[in-house]
């Protein structure tokens, strides 16, 4: 069969059961925009290349498939760059194709050119330059087969418009042949046992759950576990879903704003079995005061994790489901005793002190959290909002919060909630935002109408970058600088000239009834809720503290 | 501390490249590198100079190994191996000084590769030590230029770093 670049390309994608492309077209890429109008595969037109990235990141990591985002050369690509790197920071897997100038004038600096292959290597899992057409099958069957093995990331595919348009003999290939790049995916037989005798030894075991678990699919495994052996979780950020938070057994999440009962049960813990989690810096404060009463087993599915950021004990390299599920098998059942007693004590004592002035941003949280059994699917941008999400929404489903975790990218969450949706059309989706990260991808409001897309908005105004603010009063003794906005749009009538209702609430008594018109309205929503501009983020673990060290604590 | 890394690569465009990124971005000294094809010619060895710890170089292995492209790294132990490094030296040689030069060479086992009426170039191979001794040795006639191709690495005897076949 003789076709083009272009259209082997998106025969590619057919192939590896591609449904949907988020993408912006140009110049170079328009051979596969050519192509692409005989696919089935379905195209979505964002409003900035960025907005893209994010929904194909926030497609793949609830429908479990690999996302695909697509853009032109040039300012196309290095709008793409930061969704590529939000993805890669949390293992999220997306392929991303840019067009590119014709390899013929490559290095000249034309038009829109730009060297994105070389831009985007630090933060891809791997990418590829096509120099000649006949390798488009191969190269795209690789990029998805990396992209969604091992520890998943993001694959860049970048397609000059001479490859695309050079006429091939499609042939897709059946194997795949990369001889650098094999997973390990079972877990040491004897580590195992080790690691499960080192379970059945200790007396105050934690098990520490990460992303890993989300993006395994390895909730049953771990629950399994857990439940077998009468083990408490603490969950990371990137782990919040992964372990239901009405559990008996769960604790809550660890870290800088971790909570204190999560971040107290570490410190006292003899064992970590961290299964899925990298322990970030976020995640454990000062490295010498994390957990200095515990011996600690690594689970991961990247060696290079291991021992990357705390020493280990016991490491196993593995598919994280694999090994939980061979590690339970090993494991003795054991009833609750003094150390549940104990994690549940520091449970009960923990109190939230809300003293907000007005509205309390933890209250439509709680509230929401409720009203919808813990059951949407919340994506969150970057700030004070993203804490009080993960610390107090009771997440009862894996891979329901969708969030910029390692890179911290504002703007992420509303293009996220897109993709999110279109991943799965029978849930709730709702983008939990601030003021000023709203404000860095409001135009992906325009996507959703154009798709009629049902997303809610809650957007906690502040009037300012909350986070940044917080920051300056306890690291710069309160000399604030740029984080108070003076001027601010009005975000109902914003939210009304898309087409989007809204409603702005002030005071505490109107929270209940607002969160249920909100989960009523058929429809996209938008709840602005006004707080106090000091309103901080508690607990908070200082720079140089180790976790269980916390203010409000 | 120092540690020689002997990595196989597949001979693609931006290789090195990508080598090169990953010591810069995680902030890991290169000392010396070398690359060339192997006995397959799909396949380059390059030759890494490290410097750090135990922790730094387990580091560089693994990121190493997490890059696509790399299909296997070696740790070159330093008992068990031949080390060598080929030299260019330009140095100011005026007639009565050459002799003194030839007889450095000489005990050197080098080859001096060009003459001019003020200059000499003298080709030297050997390991790390022997190359600095040289160095100093002709240091007081005056260098003009040193080039070096960065150390390159084999293992003693039948143990062989080679790509693993299917």
């Amino acid at each position: 069969m003789k076709i083009t670049g272009a259209e082997a390309l998106v025969k590619s994608l057919e192939l590896e059961n591609v449904e949907i492309i988020f993408g912006y077209p140009g110049g170079a890429i328009l051979p596969v925009y050519d192509a692409l109008n005989n696919s089935k595969i379905k195209h979505v037109l964002t409003r900035f290349e960025q907005g893209a990235a994010h929904a194909a990141s926030g497609y793949a990591r609830v429908s479990g498939k690999v996302g695909v985002c697509m853009a032109t050369s040039g300012p196309g690509a290095t709008n793409l760059v930061t969704g590529i790197a939000t993805a890669y920071m949390d293992s999220i897997p997306i392929v991303a194709i840019t067009g590119q100038v014709s390899t013929s004038v490559i290095g000249r600096d034309v038009f829109q050119e730009v060297d994105i292959t070389g831009a985007t290597a630090p933060f891809t899992k791997h990418n590829y330059l096509v120099k000649n057409a006949e390798d488009i099958p191969r190269i795209v069957k690789e990029a998805f087969y990396i992209a969604s093995t091992g520890r998943p990331g993001p694959v860049l595919i970048d397609l000059p418009k001479d490859v695309a348009q050079t006429v091939i003999d499609f042939k897709y290939p059946k194997n795949i042949v990369l001889r650098g790049y094999k997973p390990t995916v079972i877990g040491h037989p004897l580590q195992v046992i080790r690691a499960a005798e080192m379970i059945n030894e200790a007396e105050r075991p934690l098990i520490c759950a990460g992303g890993g678990i989300n993006s395994a699919r390895a909730e049953k495994e771990l629950k399994k576990l857990a439940e077998k052996a009468n083990i408490p979780v603490v969950t990371t950020l990137m782990g919040t879903g992964a372990f239901p938070a009405d559990h008996s057994l769960y604790v809550g999440m660890i870290g800088m704003h971790g909570v204190a009962p999560a971040n107290k049960t570490v410190a006292e813990s003899d064992l970590i079995i961290a299964a899925g989690a990298r322990f970030a810096d976020r995640t454990i404060g000062l490295m010498e005061g994390f957990a200095p009463k515990a011996k600690i087993i690594h689970i991961d599915i990247d060696p290079a994790e291991i021992g990357k950021n705390i020493p280990v004990d016991t490491p196993i390299v593995g598919d994280v489901k694999q090994v939980l599920s061979e590690v339970e098998k090993h494991v003795a059942s054991k009833d609750k005793g003094d150390w549940n007693n104990y994690v549940d004590s520091l449970k009960q004592n923990a109190t939230y002190s809300a003293d907000s002035k007005g509205l309390n941003p933890v209250e439509v949280i709680r509230h929401l959290s409720d009203k919808t059994k813990g059951k949407a699917i919340i994506t969150t941008e970057v700030g004070c909002h993203q804490m009080w999400t993960a610390q107090h929404y009771k997440f009862i489903e894996p891979r329901s919060f969708i969030s910029s975790g390692g890179l911290g990218t504002m703007g992420y969450g509303l293009p996220a909630a897109i993709g999110a949706q279109f991943a799965n059309g029978e849930k709730m989706v709702i983008n939990i935002c601030g003021d000023g990260s709203f404000q860095m991808n409001l135009q992906e409001m325009a996507t959703a109408m154009e798709n009629n897309l049902p997303i809610k908005i809650i957007l906690f105004n502040n009037q300012g970058l909350g986070l940044v603010r917080q920051l300056q009063e306890f690291y710069c003794d309160k000399r604030y600088n740029q984080v108070h906005f003076r001027f601010a749009p009005d975000f109902i009538k914003l939210a009304a000239s898309y087409g989007i209702e809204g409603l702005r609430i002030q005071k505490q008594e109107e929270i209940s009834a607002a969160i249920d018109k909100l989960i009523e309205h058929k429809g996209p929503f938008l709840l602005e809720c006004v707080i106090d501009i000091n309103e901080n983020v508690y607990p908070m673990v200082l720079n140089g503290s180790p976790i269980n060290e916390m203010i409000g604590g | 501390m120092k540690t020689t890394l002997s990595v196989l690569v597949e001979n693609h465009p931006g290789v090195l490249s990508r080598i090169a990124g990953l010591f810069s971005r995680r902030g890991y000294n290169i000392d010396s590198l070398a690359v060339g094809t192997t006995e397959n010619p799909e396949v380059s060895r390059m030759t890494i100079v490290v410097e750090g710890d135990e922790y730094v170089v387990e580091q560089v292995k693994k990121q190493l190994n997490k890059l696509v492209d790399v299909i296997k790294v070696s740790k070159i132990i330093p008992e068990d191996s031949v080390t060598r490094e080929l030299v260019l030296v330009k140095v100011d040689a005026e007639p009565q000084m050459r002799a003194g030069i030839i007889q450095i060479a000489e005990i050197f086992r080098a080859n001096i590769v060009d003459v001019s009426r003020k200059t000499m170039t003298i080709e030297l191979t050997g390991d790390k030590d022997k190359v600095q001794a040289f160095e100093e040795l002709l240091k007081p006639f005056g260098i003009k230029e040193l080039v070096r191709t960065g150390i390159i690495a084999i293992n003693r005897g039948t143990n062989c770093i080679k790509v693993e076949e299917e």
